[in-house]
């Protein structure tokens, strides 16, 4: 190589004046050639060695297990398709023995002397609530915070900084363990599972929220200023009503995420649907599983679905654009 | 114009109807969303009955929780059952097999020593060990699960959850046995009187008879017979830190952080309170324990072998690694297993994610029934949640990084496949045609007229879900995945080990910071400032 600076044509450019297009384009191939080689190469050692590691500190080793893969389809198999019914809909079974496997209307949580939900939609509800009230309490926080850590709005340094790292912490700090902590001083239960949640969403949201109030239009905010408002004034007519489409856009997607996240947490003994289907699995209770999956699985369609259409009904497709 | 006239406020008022005459819910959207997200919070009150929860937490556990974090306790019972004071510390106490503190002092003096000898031979036994059988899930169970709070805490069922064997209570003050006893009476001389200073301005004497505590410019006295098994206070008890439930019974004495102590008849109990985490290089059992950073340099570079056939390096490698009390070799195996259940479950998807998603985009793949078919079932992956998966992969593959890793690979395979399927259906058309024009094949058209576009975009989102995945590892483990989850919760469970639960968040900090600035650094170079 003749030069210092392969991107520069000056370097392939002879005496005579003539740039030497051709051998620039074939260095700077050359050059990406070597660094892609060299990625994919580093990729490649990392990945045989995870997997190399990942097998040797497994339980049961990948070539042993593999036929094992889809054992788990044979434990869904009921005694028959009515079973997920009953079970999802908590109606007596004609194969109770007494047993915990067909004992469905044992769970039933009685609204009135004659109306009960069955059990697994209350579960349900319990694990919707925990994702709703969390993200609430998540959004109002962030909400909160995310103006003293944007660039645009809070001048002070420090307390940009200090907000920062705050809400990277938040957002960084183990789940788990702010429930495991919780769920010693406050006993079983869902409230545990409520904090761990919304600690995580306030670190969450708060970052998004920044950066959408980092990228909002200063003009309002001149006028505003102009018209002498101080900072409060400022910030709630200058740039409230500009980001608070993107903000309730975050919020939405938080929300899904959090519904999947409380329904994990709960599988660590916070309660909702995650912790009998845990339980469900380890005893194999074969149409008790596959009810709560179904209940699941539809329960998650159904808030992704509503969410995106809320959230396409709030902000547009402008939505991707932060997303990416 | 100074100011408005009624007819211009009018004409006003006509030209733009939209901002005067708002729709209802319009005009109030700020207030009643708020009154609903009240009136919601209020049914969440009720739902999940949060007051009653707070009210009846176990707050005083908290502190102690926290504490452990950063600190560590030390627990010398001092038994005067028999007359003689003995000192006594736990099998695995912080401070090594036979300590001797700055600031617990001995003095030795005449002791009138009590023995009794039962004629049954079924000595009951005061040992705190005892508890062990009571508590078998409980590791170093010769240490009373925090005694004080598990007895304030009798009742309150969640003290310890998920291992309720070892809320065992630490009871051990059990009645002499029934049978005859002869009592022998002897002076000779031993240790009649310990002073231990628990912090600057609290110290406690305790002689056989009498425990004098002096704490927060108050004196108190209490009398102790190990005989009649009761404690009197001699003087009141100064009701913050001092407490006796029952006449008779044991006096609990909190010193703050600096520790607290539980006088007995038969024994006083210490918990002393240091500041840091104990042994966190070396345990009590490794010849380079107690010693400077000067001493082990030295030690290593120059000093004598400490052990026949091995190096002195191999003892401190092999030391530090096998550490009783942070088991550093096991938490940093755990960790490597979560950061390669994230990349490799990462990874795996975006390959298989990355052909399916071309199948799958409308504009790319002009069928309607397989792009409608990719799509729902990247939507079945991605909604059969990450916890369902981890749970089946768990049973086929055992605990560890290979369930952890397949149920990150169908999760994200979904999610990579949507969000890859949705990038190439935004993609420009214009270069495609291009390339197609020149009479590219229909592969190359692909390669050279939409991969460079989508490339970055693809890698970025790669990137961002390695991150993410990281932090999604660690919960996924505690379910049965493996990975330092798994070690968390476990260490979490015994509600002892705070302090190995803080170093390992401390590491997952670290991890995760450590990504999260790397994945930021290529994403920005991958698709310029406006993404990170």
């Amino acid at each position: 190589m003749t030069s210092t600076d392969i991107h520069s044509p000056l370097a392939y450019t002879g005496g005579d004046g003539r740039y030497d297009i051709d051998r620039h384009y074939c260095d700077l191939r050359r050059q990406r050639r070597l660094y892609t080689f060299i990625g994919v190469g580093a990729i490649l050692v990392a990945l045989f060695f995870s997997l190399w590691f990942a097998n040797e500190t497994n339980a049961g080793k990948f070539f042993d297990r593999l036929p094992h893969f889809f054992d788990f389809v044979g434990d869904l198999m009921p005694r028959d398709g009515w079973e997920v019914w009953r079970a999802l809909f908590d109606l007596s079974s004609p194969y109770y023995d007494g047993s915990f496997k067909y004992d469905y209307p044992d769970g039933r949580v009685y609204i009135t002397v004659s109306l009960f939900v069955p059990e697994y939609f209350y579960k349900m509800i319990e694990t919707l609530n925990i994702a709703l009230l969390s993200t609430a309490i998540g959004f109002t926080f962030g909400f909160l915070l995310c103006f003293l850590a944007a660039t645009n709005i809070t001048t002070s340094r420090w307390l940009r900084f200090f907000v920062r790292r705050f809400m990277e912490f938040l957002r960084a700090f183990p789940e788990i363990v702010i429930a495991g902590f919780f769920l010693a001083i406050f006993s079983l239960g869902p409230v545990p599972a409520i904090i761990a949640v919304a600690i995580h969403t306030i670190g969450a949201l708060g970052k998004m929220f920044f950066e959408v109030v980092e990228n909002a239009d200063m003009r309002p905010d001149e006028g505003l200023r102009a018209v002498g408002a101080n900072w409060f004034e400022r910030v709630w007519f200058g740039i409230v009503p500009q980001v608070m489409p993107n903000f309730l856009s975050y919020g939405l997607l938080r929300l899904e995420i959090n519904v999947r996240a409380s329904t994990i947490i709960g599988a660590v003994g916070a309660g909702g649907i995650g912790e009998v289907l845990r339980l469900s699995i380890s005893r194999g209770h074969e149409a008790k599983t596959l009810a709560i999956i179904v209940l699941l699985f539809s329960t998650i369609v159904c808030v992704d679905q509503l969410s995106a259409w809320l959230r396409k009904k709030i902000v547009g497709n402008q939505a991707f654009e932060f997303g990416a | 114009m100074a100011s408005l006239a009624r007819e211009d406020i009018e004409t006003i008022r006509a030209r733009n109807p939209e901002v005067f005459y708002r729709p209802f819910w319009k005009r109030f959207a700020a207030p009643i969303a708020l009154g609903v997200c009240v009136l919601y919070t209020i049914y969440c009150f009720w739902f999940f009955s949060i007051g009653k929860v707070f009210v009846e937490g176990n707050w005083n556990i908290a502190g102690d929780y926290l504490a452990d974090w950063v600190s560590y306790e030390v627990r010398p019972d001092i038994d005067y059952r028999t007359g003689e004071i003995k000192v006594e510390w736990p099998r695995f106490s912080p401070l090594g097999d036979d300590p001797e503190p700055y600031w617990l002092d001995t003095e030795r003096g005449l002791v009138t020593v009590v023995t009794e000898t039962a004629a049954a031979p079924a000595a009951p036994s005061n040992d705190p060990g005892t508890d062990s059988i009571m508590a078998p899930d409980t590791p170093a169970a010769d240490v009373p699960v925090t005694g004080q709070n598990v007895l304030e805490s009798a009742g309150a069922a969640g003290f310890s959850f998920m291992s309720p064997n070892s809320a065992a209570t630490s009871a051990g003050t059990s009645a002499a046995g029934s049978a005859q006893i002869q009592t022998t009476t002897e002076t000779r001389e031993g240790i009649n009187r310990v002073v231990a200073r628990i912090s600057a301005g609290s110290e406690m004497i305790v002689t056989p008879d009498l425990v004098i505590v002096s704490h927060q410019g108050a004196a108190i006295e209490v009398a102790v017979d190990p005989q009649t098994n009761t404690v009197t206070p001699l003087t009141p008890l100064p009701p913050p830190w001092a407490l006796q439930k029952t006449e008779g019974a044991k006096v609990f004495l909190d010193f703050g952080f600096a520790g607290r102590a539980e006088i007995r008849a038969k024994e006083t109990k210490i918990y002393k309170r240091y500041l840091g985490w104990e042994n966190f290089v070396f345990d009590t059992r490794s010849p380079y324990w107690g010693k400077s950073f000067g001493e082990v340099a030295m030690l290593l570079i120059f000093g004598p072998r400490l052990e026949e056939g091995r190096s002195n390096w191999a003892i401190l490698a092999d030391n530090i690694i096998n550490n009783a009390d942070w088991q550093h070799g096991d938490v940093w195996i755990k960790l490597l297993q979560t950061i390669v259940m994230a990349f490799v479950g990462t990874l795996f998807a975006c390959l298989v994610a990355f052909p399916l998603s071309f199948l799958a985009a409308r504009n790319i793949t002009p069928n309607r029934i397989v792009n409608q078919v990719l799509k729902r079932f990247f939507d079945f992956l991605r909604s059969v949640d990450m916890l369902i998966w981890a749970l089946f992969f768990t049973r086929a593959f055992g605990p560890g990084p290979l369930a952890g890793i397949s149920a990150i690979f169908f999760t994200d395979t979904g999610t990579f496949g949507k969000l890859y399927a949705e990038a190439l259906e935004n993609i420009d058309d214009k270069q495609r045609e291009g390339v197609r024009s020149v009479g590219a094949h229909p592969a190359q058209v692909q390669r050279y007229g939409v991969v460079p576009q989508v490339l970055p975009v693809f890698a970025s989102q790669a990137l961002y879900f390695w991150e993410s995945n990281t932090r999604s590892a660690t919960i996924i483990g505690a379910v049965g995945a493996g990975g330092i989850g798994l070690k968390l919760w476990e260490a979490m469970r015994t509600g002892q080990d705070w302090e190995n639960v803080a170093y390992m968040v401390l590491l997952i900090l670290i991890v995760v910071f450590l990504f999260d600035g790397i994945s930021n650094m290529l994403r920005s170079r991958l698709i310029g400032r406006r993404a990170t």
